[in-house]
């Protein structure tokens, strides 16, 4: 090997040793940044008051998350509510916006919402060994011009369509903040199945004494996203009601 | 038999692209921001597909390569494909899987192996471990070309890389390699010299341990090519590629040419190769039945033999020794062990791969020239995938008209024009087929709508006629006296053609001399002698191909490439030739001089790709150099300003990859534009420095750029994703470094006009490709010095008084932000019913006028200014708008003021239910009240029924917000019908009103009374404000 070679090889290993950036760190320092791990754990909800500006049209939303697993997402409509992903501790159902009548969600959705039950809140790093969840750092890449880690989340295998698929997210952690800036997943169904979603957050703020993004924007990567979704107020540890959250029987 | 021992040649891979471009690539991403690009496809007549690849479990899940368009994957049994390589080199040669982990681990060798003319080149080895979301570089930089990657079933760190290596030159990275470390290091375990290159390569199904590969000696010059020699071969390894024999014994004597290789997976002693030898009667189909001891021929029938360079590949039913397909032309298939074939289907001609379903032989999938088809039916029946537009461009045009059509020529299929937009998306039906054959330049006449187009070598230029659909040749052809060789005229297979931006009605051609035309091709005369070498050695087509004989013209050198009239002097004229002559005359042809020389550093008789005749100075030109095809990867841009009297490289190491095309800005002299072979760049200053443009930009090879006058968008022609669009780039003129310096810059933007198109449009299945659509919004354009993460930032339209209009969530991105505005307030607010009235989603649009951006960040605030234009080719008048307007308003006024109605209706009954429950008395004082209101209330608004079909009668609230819907919806005044049904609407809202101050008048003091008595609150109504206020 000529000297030159030597040195080049030298240099990129070297490079790879200064980087010393592992995911564990990252996601400590995420923590520390955000509020302290602690308090992320402490959390037992989060209920956010929210808008998106639909073709000028203001739409209010509430989405509320438990760490029991249950959720729901409100949507205000011409003063009707109208409920989006809701699970009740067993059924995962929504209303159909033709008849504004509850209907569970499929059988597959259900088992894979199940299978990652609150494992995703308040966000799904905290404890992410435990849940058999893997992190991984596959470098540093540039999104939204900003330099970011690229950091690859496994969590539990989810199904689609009857077949057994991984279920991956890719976190772009900003190098400077530690906050993660994009979230990319491949879409399973509908339309896009197949091309990679993307979740933009920005805007973020302290709520409680944590660090919240404020505006998460939502869409296909490559394409126009759709108009974000800005959050007005955050509240820890909500006081819900189970009927709220239970599916309705008047079928 | 000779016995060859393995070469143990062990490196390391390591990144080959240079630091530099990888710098161009971040601070692209840094700058464009949110300027991105869209494809248009066409995906009708789809692109070269290269290799298919079957999940070995999965049967819904399938990979394609493509010649130009990287790598595709399909979840749903080939119904649709995405892709899922666009970071990297397009051009592919292998796709693997890894058996062991097929969800997961996919391996891709990049460089097409199917050797035509145009092919591109591939820059290694790739891998994915997670499906192929991310993928690493495993080496083989300059490999070129990869045409096979086996992984061991049985344990996945032993992989083995077949390099058939460059077309055009020389080179020892050819041969057959192996990793038993998952691809970290790599031995070359069997090398046969710099000319032959390791073409196909198969493992036994049953056995790892047996390897076979087929090398291949072959050579392609611009003006010639050579498939065979005596070192192509056939080879079989038993100890995993530790040592290799010739399996030959059956095999033709002599020179033998491209091979091709296939066990059959149910019965791994049955092989078939496909032989290219010296004597004809010899070629075809061979079988062995003891797994490559004797072979015997079976087959030589034409869809056999025929162009091994483009066809050699063989693939065995899974389940069926006896069932076998082979690529060709049409594609062929025995059902007889060999012995006899049959042609596929009809499908696209040039078939690449053909592989049978996993579970199902019937289910087959086959890689043409024209995309993906599917058959159903084992091969007899195909259909054509139709959302893969892998199409290859060679060029790029565009005319006038609003939207404007771009025009181009693609390898293959024909020529075809088609919009930059269209209701719906641009679909299948918009495109039109303007030629046949391989398509290659087309150009639509500057003011007449009449188009040139032409197929390879300019057999046929035409001019046709859209309207009459009538297509007449025009080309060129040899005079009076000129019908031996010496006048034979020799244009390239991708001919030369050009416009004038001073006569309409001339159109330049290039065979070996520049020929003009003043009426449109029907009279032609040469004005220049030939500009070219004329070097006779490279002019023997007749005897090109090697083995077997290729003479489709694809070779024609000698030849003039490029042509470009000066914007500025219709005297000044350049030229380029494939041999490396650069042509100028100043006097409209009357005197030519060849400036090659003064270009420095550039090899001789380096192939002119491109002039680009430059608006700001007639001595000012721009020229693009390839150097490839004689193996030369360099990447040659030249600049002059003295006619080319001196000449200046552009390219510093940003640039990765050798140029074809460049176009310039036509404002800003220092903004450039260069498509390489691995995707586009941009400088911002000249060439000083470039950056990458990646936005929705796959790393596809760009052939031809072209600048739109009039709405600056540049079109993109690429040779492998189709045409690509990047909308408007005029906000590149004005990034100074100044205004990058600047926490918040925003961008002048010219005035936007509402568009007031409104049709259906969209007649695309599901399954079919539509190209995207420039946005129709207002563009609210600013740079951000800085990514936005930390803090509030909102950004708002306000009027010129200052009253919001509306809120819109800003771009956040460091580098250009580009955030839309549909011209929208908000829209009314609406009763609240059981149901939804959905005329009463719609928002009004703002009137023509100065608008205000403010954007709040953190502490600062930002201002801008945006105008807003009514169309002024529009007949609608200013009266009629104002009257739309106003009416408009009126009806949004209108549905508030009932809104509000129902809401205090609402709250009214709701404290007089209350009130009821309390005791008998109450409930017989407020049950009227009650009754009346709620009969009113059925009245006001719909409170039964549902979204759909259980719709029930629609009320005032309905009736009102329909006509709402209709008239703020549309761009004309309110017609007559329009303005009755108002009529009658206000007579109803009007008696709504009255009815309900008269039940107010006639019982709501009871109620008022009882709730005093009671000491409760008093009916807790909001204002007006207030309520149009809540959410």
């Amino acid at each position: 090997m000529k000297l030159k070679n030597l040195f080049l090889l030298i240099v990129l290993l070297s490079g790879g040793i200064a980087q010393a950036q592992t995911v564990d760190e990252i996601i400590a320092k995420y923590f520390e940044n955000t509020g302290g791990l602690e308090k992320w754990k402490a959390v037992q909800g989060i209920k956010m008051t929210a808008k998106v500006n639909q073709g000028g049209m203001e739409i209010p939303l509430v989405i509320i998350s438990l760490k029991d697993g249950r959720q729901m997402t409100v949507i205000t409509l011409q003063g009707k509510e109208i409920k989006q992903g809701v699970y009740d501790g067993a059924t995962l159902w929504s209303h159909n916006f033709m008849n504004m009548k509850a209907e569970k969600s499929d059988a597959e959705a259900t088992e894979n919402f199940k299978t990652n039950l609150g494992s995703d809140f308040p966000i799904p790093f905290i404890d992410y060994k435990e849940k058999g969840f893997k992190a991984e750092l596959l470098g540093k890449e540039t999104v939204d011009g900003t330099e970011t880690f690229k950091v690859k989340l496994t969590k539990k295998p989810i199904k689609v369509d009857g077949k057994p698929m991984d279920n991956i997210e890719y976190y772009y952690f900003d190098t400077e903040n530690f906050v993660p800036l994009v979230v990319e997943s491949e879409v399973t169904s509908g339309p896009m199945k197949g091309k990679t979603g993307q979740a933009k957050m920005s805007d973020y703020q302290d709520a409680g004494g944590l660090l919240f993004p404020f505006s998460l924007g939502q869409g296909v990567k490559g394409e126009q996203g759709g108009p974000p979704l800005t959050i007005t107020k955050v509240e820890l540890n909500p006081k819900v009601e189970s009927k709220d959250f239970a599916l309705p029987t008047d079928k | 038999m000779k016995k060859i021992y393995s070469i143990l040649i062990v490196f390391f891979f390591f990144g080959a692209t240079s630091s530099f471009a990888q710098d161009a690539i971040a601070k692209g991403k840094e700058l464009f921001g949110d300027l991105k690009a869209r494809h248009i496809g066409p995906a009708l007549m789809s692109g070269r597909i290269t290799d298919l690849e079957l999940h070995p479990t999965n049967d819904r899940v399938i990979f394609a390569g493509t010649a130009g368009g990287g790598v595709w994957k399909s979840n749903n049994g080939g119904a649709t494909f995405n892709p899922i390589f666009d970071e990297h080199c397009q051009s592919i040669g292998a796709v693997e899987i890894d058996p062991s982990s097929p969800d997961n681990v996919v391996w891709v060798g990049t460089g097409e192996t199917w050797t035509r003319n145009s092919v591109s080149i591939g820059d290694g080895l790739y891998k994915t471990v997670d499906g192929g979301s991310n993928w690493i570089k495993m080496g083989f930089e300059k490999s070129e070309r990869i045409a096979g990657v086996q992984v061991n079933p049985k344990n996945p760190n032993e992989v083995y890389v077949a390099v058939l290596g460059p077309l055009w030159n020389d080179s020892e990275e050819r041969g057959l390699y192996k990793t038993t470390d998952g691809g970290k290091t790599w031995n070359k375990i069997l090398y046969v010299d710099k000319t032959t290159g390791c073409s196909d390569l198969t493992l036994d199904p049953k056995d790892p341990n047996i390897v076979y590969a087929t090398f291949w000696e072959f050579r392609r010059q611009p003006w010639a090519f050579n498939s065979g020699g005596l070192n192509s071969a056939l080879y079989k390894s038993t100890d995993a590629g530790k040592t290799f024999n010739k399996i030959h014994n059956g095999f033709p004597k002599g020179k033998l040419g491209r091979l091709a290789i296939a066990v059959a997976p149910s019965n791994s002693n049955i092989l078939y190769t496909v032989i290219e030898s010296e004597q004809d009667k010899d070629k075809g189909l061979y079988r062995s039945d003891d797994a490559g001891a004797n072979w015997k021929q079976l087959n030589n029938d034409f869809g056999i033999v025929v162009r091994p360079f483009y066809f050699s590949r063989i693939e065995v039913d899974p389940r069926n020794p006896e069932v076998v397909v082979k690529a060709g032309l049409l594609g062929s298939i025995s059902r007889d062990g060999g012995k006899t074939f049959k042609n596929l289907g009809p499908n696209h001609s040039d078939v690449h791969d053909i592989v049978f379903d996993i579970r199902n032989s019937d289910r087959m999938y086959a890689a043409t020239d024209g995309g993906i088809y599917r058959s159903w039916d084992g091969g007899t029946t195909l259909e054509m995938v139709e959302n893969m537009p892998v199409c290859q461009f060679y060029h790029v045009s565009v005319d006038n008209e609003e939207p404007f059509n771009v025009y181009g020529g693609l390898q293959d299929n024909g020529c075809w024009y088609g919009p930059s937009q269209s209701p719906g998306g641009v679909e299948a039906r918009d495109w039109r087929r303007i030629g046949v054959g391989d398509g290659y330049r087309v150009y639509p006449h500057p003011t007449k709508k009449l188009i040139y187009s032409e197929m390879q070598g300019a057999e046929n230029v035409w001019r046709y006629d859209p309207a009459k659909d009538q297509a007449k040749t025009i080309q060129p052809l040899a005079g009076a006296g000129e019908a031996d060789a010496k006048h034979k005229l020799r244009f390239n297979w991708n001919a030369a053609m050009a416009i004038s931006a001073f006569k309409p009605d001339r159109f330049y051609m290039g065979s070996q001399y520049v020929h003009r035309s003043e009426d449109m091709g029907e009279t032609w005369t040469k004005i220049s002698p030939d500009l070219t070498t004329n070097d006779p050695a490279k002019q023997n087509q007749e005897n090109s191909g090697g083995l077997s004989r290729d003479n489709s013209g694809a070779e024609n050198h000698c030849t003039v490439f490029t042509i470009a009239e000066s914007p500025l002097d219709e005297n000044i004229i350049w030229a380029g030739t494939d041999d490396g002559n650069l042509q100028l005359t100043k006097d409209g042809g009357k005197t030519w001089t060849n400036l090659i020389a003064n270009v420095p550093d550039l090899p001789k008789n380096t192939m002119v790709y491109h002039i680009e005749a430059s608006v700001f100075g007639k001595g000012n030109a721009y020229a693009v150099f390839t150097g490839y095809q004689t193996g030369d990867k360099t990447t040659y841009i030249y600049k002059t300003t003295d006619f080319g009297a001196t000449w200046k490289s552009i390219v510093t190491p940003d640039i990765y990859g050798f140029a074809r095309n460049i176009q310039e800005d036509y404002v800003n002299e220092n903004l450039l534009f260069v498509g390489t072979e691995f995707g586009l760049y941009i400088t911002l200053n000249g060439g000083k420095g470039w950056y990458k443009f990646t936005n929705n930009m796959p790393a596809a090879n760009v052939h031809f750029i072209e600048l739109h006058k009039k709405t600056n968008d540049l079109v993109i022609a690429t040779h492998g994703r189709g045409i690509i669009i990047i909308d408007d780039i005029s906000p590149l003129r004005q990034l100074t470094e100044e205004a990058m310096n600047k926490d918040l810059f925003f961008f002048t933007t010219i005035p936007t006009k509402i568009p007031e198109t409104n049709g259906f449009g969209g007649a695309s299945t599901e399954t079919q490709f539509v190209g995207e659509n420039p946005s129709r919004a207002a563009h609210i354009i600013y740079y951000l010095k800085k990514r936005h993460t930390l803090g509030k930032m909102s950004l708002e339209i306000q009027d010129a008084a200052g009253n919001k209009i509306t809120e819109i969530g800003p771009g956040k991105s460091k580098g250009i932000n580009v955030v839309e505005w549909n011209y929208n307030t908000k829209p009314p607010k609406i009763a609240t019913a059981k149901t939804f009235a959905f005329g009463g989603f719609t928002s009004p649009r703002v009137p023509a006028g100065t608008y205000k951006v403010v954007i709040q960040k953190g502490k600062e605030t930002y201002t801008n200014d945006i105008v807003i234009q009514y169309d002024p080719k529009s007949e609608i008048s200013l009266a009629d708008r104002k009257l739309q307007e106003k009416t408009t308003r009126k009806l949004y006024d209108m549905s508030q003021e009932l809104a509000y109605m129902v809401y205090e209706l609402d709250e009214t009954v709701k404290a007089a239910e209350n009130m009821k429950g309390r005791s008998a008395s109450a409930a017989k004082a407020v049950t009227p009240l009650i009754t009346d209101l709620t009969k009113l209330k059925e009245t006001f608004v719909v409170t039964k029924g549902d979204n759909y079909v259980g719709a029930a009668e629609p009320q005032l609230r309905e009736k009102l917000t329909d006509l709402y819907s209709k008239i703020a919806g549309s761009y004309y005044k309110p017609n007559a019908a329009e303005m009755g049904n108002l009529d009658a609407i206000e007579t109803r809202f009007n008696t709504a009103k009255a009815d309900f101050k008269k039940a107010k008048d006639k019982n709501l003091k009871k109620l008022t009374s009882l709730l005093s008595e009671n000491k409760f609150e008093q009916l807790p109504i909001k204002s007006f404000d207030e309520f149009l206020k809540q959410p």
